[in-house]
């Protein structure tokens, strides 16, 4: 009963959030909505026994991504309003593209609850082999999935440097440091010997 | 009123839908197309893990982990694309993002 309770709660503030998320007037709201759409969905995985994966999602997209969303919604100066327009044109037919879409997959997805290979299963107890979630995770992440944890850590890297390179930009009139020109530099090309004339300056 | 793998996963398809129309009414907003292509990928990871959960196989959860990753490496490279759009354009709307049109 209570598990009832705490999914319904949570999978109604999932959906509501979501919703706002694509209706909010202001895209700052938006991104709350979504930040509260994703804390509701981890509240979803707790209740499925997935812990580690609640936490994931609250450290990565709470703490990182939304904070990103966030931070490229305010630094741009965008009309809003302007790119707004274009939504009641849209909403009819969106809203019954969308409507089928959801009565279909609906309905396989119940099907699929009732009949699949998953049929009648139970969540299995918490802590029945007494092993914690991260380490069943662990044992398999680390063994058979180890290729492709070095791969997810390569697509992280490839876009890590990505955006960098996307977003940096130099600035004409600001001094940078050049270090091939440093380390080329010799006693002959940084030194000049001059002689000087007493009584007059130097021109360098 | 026991909540069953036919819950979660009829959820996912609800906020699926929210996102492909999301994607649908706010044509002209990079920022909220970008936003919804999370919450699609939201959507998988809970089919995902609802999958490992009921099937009582934990492959399901490092699954949903690596779609994380690509969604927050997708999420930071979108973000840096709009950025230098809005740099070059002055404004994120998708219909004039055309410059490379022949």
């Amino acid at each position: 009963m209570l598990q009832a309770i705490a999914f319904y709660l949570m999978a109604g503030a999932t959906l509501l959030s979501a919703l706002a998320v694509v209706g909010a007037r202001n895209p700052v709201h938006s991104v709350l909505f979504l930040i509260a759409a994703f804390f509701s969905a981890a509240g979803l995985f707790v209740l499925l026994g997935a812990e580690f994966l609640a936490m994931l999602l609250v450290v990565v997209y709470v703490g990182a991504v939304a904070v990103l969303f966030l931070f490229v919604v305010m630094m741009l100066d965008i009309d809003f309003a302007k790119l707004k327009a274009g939504f009641a044109q849209y909403l009819p037919i969106g809203g019954l593209v969308a409507g089928i879409l959801a009565i279909e997959m609906v309905l396989v997805a119940l099907t699929v609850a009732r009949e699949g290979a998953a049929a009648g299963n139970a969540l299995p107890d918490a802590n029945a082999g007494g092993t914690s979630n991260i380490e069943a995770i662990g044992k398999v992440l680390y063994t058979d999935y180890a290729y492709y944890f070095e791969a997810a850590g390569l697509v992280l890297l490839v876009a890590m440097i990505g955006a960098i390179v996307l977003t940096m930009r130099h600035k004409a009139h600001v001094k940078r440091q050049d270090i091939g020109k440093q380390v080329a530099r010799n006693t002959k090309t940084g030194m000049e010997v001059v002689q000087i004339k007493s009584g007059s300056g130097v021109e360098l | 009123m026991t909540i069953g793998l036919g819950h979660y996963l009829a959820v996912a398809a609800i906020l699926f839908t929210i996102g492909v129309f999301g994607i649908f009414v706010n044509r002209k907003n990079v920022i909220v197309i970008l936003m919804s292509i999370e919450l699609i990928l939201l959507a998988v990871n809970i089919n995902l893990v609802a999958f490992s959960a009921y099937l009582h196989d934990i492959t399901g959860q490092v699954f949903a982990m690596f779609v994380l990753t690509v969604a927050a490496a997708e999420a930071a490279v979108g973000l840096a694309i709009l950025v230098t759009f809005f740099r070059n354009r002055g404004d994120i709307e998708v219909d004039h993002a055309s410059v490379m049109k022949g």
